[in-house]
């Protein structure tokens, strides 16, 4: 199968999770458009490690995931004691940072 | 002029020095000798002066000077300043003066000064002063010189406002000391040029560089200006007089030691020590003797106009100094007349300030002349050392003043020309002045009917006060006739400040003609005053139906209006103008630029919605401006 | 490690210690502060006997790679004038500590924490004079500002919090432009040397284009105008000087403030001759300025026409002093330079008497302002004639120590600059001013009320004080030892300028 059919599947995957982030409010929405943006991009890496014949795009891959992991981790933290504070999910009804 | 050297010059020096320090930190634990301990540190100070004058008349007249040098002091590159001490003939009379008289009031401050809680105080700064002024004297350079003069500007600062605790004497200090400032800008100057012009900043080394031919006229002249400048600060001479008459807000002593006696004659031994500057700076002389000339009379007009006894002192200080400065401004044949008056001067002027000390003494403090009058019974030691005084300042033979003046009166007019019948009749014109303010106090204060205060109870004082007064009448007797008997001070001078040997110039009048002048001049001032104040009873207040003539000397001949408001006022509104610029426009700049930042952010802090996904849609909005960018770039 | 290393070192341990010091500890705290502070001083004159007074150029050398990919070194090293420098901050140190035993204690912190800011802030100025490395010296120069910045903001009295920022944010304006000629610096050695480096010797003998010069000359000079400060950069000083405790001040005007004037010779002398020489009459122009602004505005405070605060009148005679200072530097004759060099010194010590001296009497009187004094010397005898001294120290008068500097100053820069110099003469008429107006009104005349009952110095000020006096009045009449140190140093900055020496005689 030609690789770049792969590289096509990002980028859809890629602009569906942007659009999600940029258009839900649901913060647990948000945050699983992000990793589907994460994701997109590490289906790059990996198409892109066969299509050179080199591991380097694999080894990022790996690291992406170590970061996401680490990202939910701290983002779920945040979204949990928002809502405990707040009785929310939404994104918009947390603006704190707005002086 | 060969030097030799001498160990001993230090002490001259140290002693006082170590007192004044000694008495300062020692704290009240010495307020029971302090008193003595002082005396003690300012007579030994004179009897190492006297050996050193012992020593000095042993030597030949040509190798009288001595030097000691003490220490490296200041050492930059060339410039390079030793801290080392100069006694020849010139400095040896100051020196002795200084300590001599200095002792005397020492003494006399015992008593003067009995009653007053910081006594021990009082004579450190005595001490101190002391010190300075000999440094002063002793000093081979001008920079040393200058660490002495503004050395006794703080002593006579200190003792000035020595009750500073009333507002006018702290203010009356204070403005001594800045007049005196201004003065030191001028010495700051000569030394500057000096160093400039001759590589060098002792007497020796710009003498030397002078004889050289190494500065152009233009040079000398400004350092004769700058010195000048120096010397108007320091001995009160117009147009930095006005401190002086204030000045009195010191005790009495002080009065005599320090604002008659010595510190403001400096400015005369500074002239005369720099004699090979003026001899080569004609325009800075010619300044010298305008200076002098117009001190001598501004003095004596407000001289006659005083009611208070010290005031009227200092006015009469003020004009004596002016008949020295304008000596010393005749060139060679000045300078030894104008120490000779001087020294006269130091004796028969500090005696009058103690006897008006005296006087203040028994009459609870009080200085107005119009609450005097016929104290000569109640006084009679104060009244005859007081008289005598009196007989030598305006130059009744054979009193001490009458040789010196008569003296510098007989040099002016033989200064030639024009200018030397200008000079002489304005010096026999402030003989007949002086003539009549010193007759005027004379019968204010002795003589007359009595217009004493209820409370006054005058008394002859004690003999701690009596003896120094008498021991200084006893030198208005007779220190003239010894110093012009065989021109006796002048070839002992000469060495020193006529090296060339002047001769004689062309006399203009015979000196028997200039002395009758005088005494004619003497005769009318007194014969105005008694009519004036001998015959009439004088109103126990200033009459206020004067001539407008006498107001205008009352207020010292407007010099404190003049200075208030030429410099005074516009200083001040400078000063508010500066502070209120300083808020608005310098910081204002600068809190300017704070403030437009502040504003610059309030404005754009609008564009922070809080919302993530704004934030978000701008993120993805600017990444794909970037690309495109990079696109167009590459494409 | 090589001493200087050692001697910039104790006192960051010292501080440590004072941080790791259990809450309420505050004696323990003072006690350990002064302790080393004491022993940094006892090392740092020890290591004084051991310079070398003949040599020129650095000693005490050490260097160490830090950052080898861009030609950082660790580059340590004095010569006379940073020699000194560092030994005033050394001394100063435990004098300030001593003097303000009890001044944190109304401070927004802990009282240890002030003591341990003041042993850091010893760390960062021996660090910055001993720096031979431009960019360890900017790194010095901008941490000096954080413990300055909490010392005022944390303890000091009034608008201290929006004088510290100003104060920080003003010096942090000038470090940029300072740190932008920096890497301009670094750029052009790298074009003409084999290697890039930040090595102030190696700098010193690049040539530079005059365009190129004259910029980077001014990034240099703006920063060191602001810190020094000169007219008219110097507004951030009275309003600094207002909110700081004394013991602060004294650190800031007495010590911190010279690295404006140590960074004009050391860097914008030798780095940029031909663009120093070039602005050379434009900073006379401004030093003048400065003096005359600086008393004016000292007077002002001392009259009606200011608000009459001691501490403010206190800085602006020191912007006086500055303006001095500079033109010593930029006059270019030895007396001069050797006049400016000494003047930090001697303005260092009686800064520091008037700054201590008048903290004690505001934390008696508990005001700041001139009137609310009055009749102190019958009160309070020892503290009135301490600060007599050492304002008659601050006007320069022969035999303390001021008048020599001042007087090389002048004759320094008559040799070249005659109209300057007498200019500059005439301020000293207004020095008169500005000190005996505040000594009238508050030594002076009857005791005011309401100070009848002001305790003198106790034994502890007495202590603190003494030293800094004795040190004022002691190299009035022998300055030599200094200006033995200081004049190899300033003739070597001198014949790097290559300016014919301007000497006295023909």
């Amino acid at each position: 199968m030609n690789p770049m059919n792969y590289i096509y599947l990002s980028c859809i995957l890629f602009s569906l999770g942007a659009a999600g982030v940029l258009l839900r409010r649901n913060a647990i929405v948000v945050f699983m458009c992000i990793e589907l943006m994460l994701n997109a991009a590490n289906l790059a890496f990996v198409t892109f490690s066969r299509m050179n014949g080199t591991l380097d795009g694999q080894i990022v891959a790996f690291f992406t995931m170590v970061v996401a992991a680490c990202e939910v981790v701290v983002g779920l933290a945040i979204i949990v004691t928002i809502y405990r504070s707040r009785r929310s999910a939404s994104v918009d009804d947390a603006r704190l940072l707005r002086l | 002029m060969s030097l030799g050297t001498s160990d001993t010059l230090v002490y001259l020096i140290a002693i006082p020095l170590f007192s004044s320090a000694f008495l300062l930190l020692g704290g009240r634990a010495l307020d029971r000798v302090g008193h003595l301990i002082g005396t003690a540190a300012s007579a030994s100070s004179f009897v190492v002066a006297l050996i050193e004058l012992n020593k000095m008349l042993a030597r030949e007249a040509e190798s009288r000077g001595v030097t000691q040098h003490l220490f490296t002091w200041i050492n930059v590159g060339s410039f390079q300043v030793d801290a080392t001490l100069l006694l020849d003939q010139l400095s040896i009379c100051f020196v002795l003066l200084i300590t001599g008289v200095g002792t005397l009031i020492h003494i006399y401050s015992i008593s003067y000064m009995a009653h007053d809680i910081d006594r021990r105080r009082f004579f450190a700064f005595l001490n101190l002063f002391i010190a300075a002024m000999l440094l002063l004297v002793l000093g081979n350079s001008y920079l040393n010189l200058y660490v002495g003069w503004e050395g006794v500007g703080l002593a006579s600062y200190l003792l000035i406002g020595f009750w500073n605790q009333k507002p006018t004497y702290a203010t009356a200090a204070k403005k001594a000391f800045v007049a005196n400032r201004v003065g030191d800008v001028g010495l700051s100057l000569a030394v500057m040029i000096a160093f400039v012009q001759f590589g060098s900043v002792t007497f020796d080394g710009v003498a030397k560089g002078i004889a050289a031919g190494s500065a152009s006229s233009t040079a000398l002249n400004a350092m004769g200006a700058a010195i000048l400048l120096a010397a108007v600060g320091k001995s009160a001479q117009f147009p930095l007089q006005a401190w002086l008459g204030d000045a009195m807000a010191g005790p009495t002593p002080v009065s005599a030691l320090i604002h008659a006696a010595t510190m403001v004659t400096a400015g005369v031994y500074l002239i005369s020590r720099s004699n090979f500057v003026f001899d080569n700076a004609p325009t800075a002389q010619l300044l010298v003797v305008i200076v002098g000339a117009v001190t001598l009379l501004f003095g004596a007009v407000i001289g006659m106009a005083k009611d208070d006894i010290k005031k009227a002192l200092a006015a009469s200080t003020m004009s004596q100094i002016g008949y020295m400065i304008l000596a010393t401004g005749l060139g060679p044949a000045g300078y030894a007349f104008a120490m000779m008056h001087l020294l006269t001067h130091g004796f028969f002027k500090a005696g009058m300030f103690l006897g008006a000390g005296s006087v203040m003494h028994g009459m609870n403090d009080e200085v107005d002349m119009r609450k005097y009058g016929a104290l000569r019974k109640v006084m009679p030691i104060t009244f005859a050392t007081f008289g005598l005084g009196y007989l030598a300042i305006i130059g009744i033979p054979p009193f001490a003043g009458f040789y010196s003046k008569d003296k510098i009166i007989e040099t002016a007019f033989n200064a030639g020309g024009s200018k030397g019948i200008i000079l002489g009749c304005v010096t026999l014109l402030g003989a007949a002045i002086t003539a009549f303010y010193m007759t005027r106090v004379m019968l204010m204060t002795f003589f007359g009917t009595k217009r004493w205060d209820a409370a006054a109870h005058p008394h002859e004082s004690p003999w701690l006060m009596t003896v120094p007064m008498i021991l200084l009448a006893i030198g208005s007797i007779t220190t003239g006739f010894i110093f012009s008997n065989g021109d006796r001070l002048k070839n002992f001078l000469a060495p020193v400040v006529d090296k060339d040997h002047h001769e004689h110039e062309t006399e203009l009048l015979a000196p028997i003609v200039v002395t009758g002048l005088a005494m004619f001049a003497v005769a009318i001032g007194i014969s105005i005053a008694f009519a004036k104040y001998g015959r009439k009873t004088i109103p126990a207040s200033a009459p206020t139906d004067v001539t407008m003539w006498t107001k205008v000397a009352r207020r010292d001949l407007l010099q404190d209006d003049f200075n208030e408001s030429v410099f005074m006022r516009p200083g001040q509104s400078l000063t508010r103008v500066l502070a209120f610029l300083d808020k608005r426009v310098v910081d204002g700049a600068v809190s300017g630029v704070g403030a437009m930042t502040l504003r610059l952010a309030g404005d754009l802090r609008k564009t922070q919605t809080g919302y993530v996904r704004s934030y978000a849609l701008l993120i993805l909005l600017g990444t794909v401006a970037i690309l495109t960018a990079i696109l167009v770039v590459t494409l | 490690m090589n001493s200087l290393t050692i001697l910039g070192l104790l006192p960051l341990v010292g501080s440590a210690a004072l941080f790791l010091l259990p809450k309420g500890s505050d004696l323990l705290a003072k006690q350990v502060a002064l302790g080393v502070s004491i022993v940094v001083a006892i090392a740092g004159l020890g290591m004084a006997f051991s310079f070398d007074r003949s040599a020129t150029g650095f000693q005490f050398v050490e260097k160490h790679q830090w950052i080898p990919a861009f030609g950082i070194n660790y580059a340590l090293g004095v010569d006379g004038i940073s020699l000194l420098l560092i030994l005033l901050a050394l001394v100063l140190t435990p004098i300030v500590i001593l003097a303000c035993w009890h001044e944190a204690e109304g401070g927004r912190w802990s009282v240890k924490n002030f003591f341990g800011l003041i042993l850091i802030l010893e760390t960062m100025i021996v660090g910055v004079f001993a720096a031979t490395d431009i960019f360890l010296f900017y790194v010095f120069f901008e941490a000096m500002l954080i413990p300055v910045y909490f010392l005022i903001g944390g303890y000091g009295t009034g608008a201290r919090a929006a004088a510290a920022v100003k104060f920080l944010l003003y010096s942090l304006f000038g470090g940029l432009l300072m740190l932008a000629s920096i890497i301009g610096l670094y750029v052009i050695s790298g074009n003409q040397l084999s290697a890039p480096t930040f090595d102030i010797n190696a700098l010193s003998q690049l040539s530079i284009d005059p365009v190129t010069q004259r910029i980077l000359f001014l990034g240099f000079f703006i920063a060191f105008a602001i810190k020094a400060p000169l007219w008219p950069f110097h507004t951030w000083l009275p309003d600094a000087a207002r909110a700081a405790t004394p013991g602060t001040s004294v650190l800031l005007l007495g010590v911190l403030d010279k690295v404006g004037t140590y960074g004009m010779i050391r860097f914008c002398l030798s780095l940029f001759p031909e663009a120093s020489k070039e602005f050379g009459p434009t900073i006379i122009v401004l030093s003048l300025i400065s003096i005359f602004y600086g008393a004016f505005l000292a007077i002002a405070q001392g009259t009606s026409s200011g608000d009459g605060n001691i501490k403010a009148l206190i800085s602006y005679t020191s912007i006086s002093h500055f303006g001095f200072i500079t033109l010593g530097i930029f006059a270019f004759t030895e007396q001069s330079h050797s006049g400016a060099t000494l003047y930090m010194i001697n303005h260092g010590f009686s800064t520091a008497a008037l700054f201590l001296i008048a903290g004690w009497m505001i934390s008696r009187r508990k005001s700041e302002r001139i009137s609310d004094f009055g009749g102190l010397q019958r009160v309070t005898p020892i503290m009135a004639w301490s600060f007599f001294i050492a304002g008659m120290s601050s006007l320069a008068l022969p035999g303390l120590s001021s008048f020599v500097s001042e007087f090389l100053v002048l004759v320094g820069t008559f040799a070249r600059y005659p109209i300057p110099a007498i200019i500059g003469t005439i301020g000293i008429i207004f020095a008169a001013l500005y000190i005996l107006i505040p000594v009238q009104r508050a030594l002076h005349g009857p005791t005011t009320p309401g100070n009848e009952n002001l305790t003198d110095l106790t034994l502890r000020e007495k202590v603190s004080i003494a030293p800094v006096i004795a040190v004022i009045i002691f190299f009035g009449f022998y300055p030599q030892p200094l200006l033995d140190v200081i004049n190899p140093a300033a003739s070597a900055t001198l014949s790097a300028l290559q300016i014919t020496g301007i000497t006295g005689g023909k």
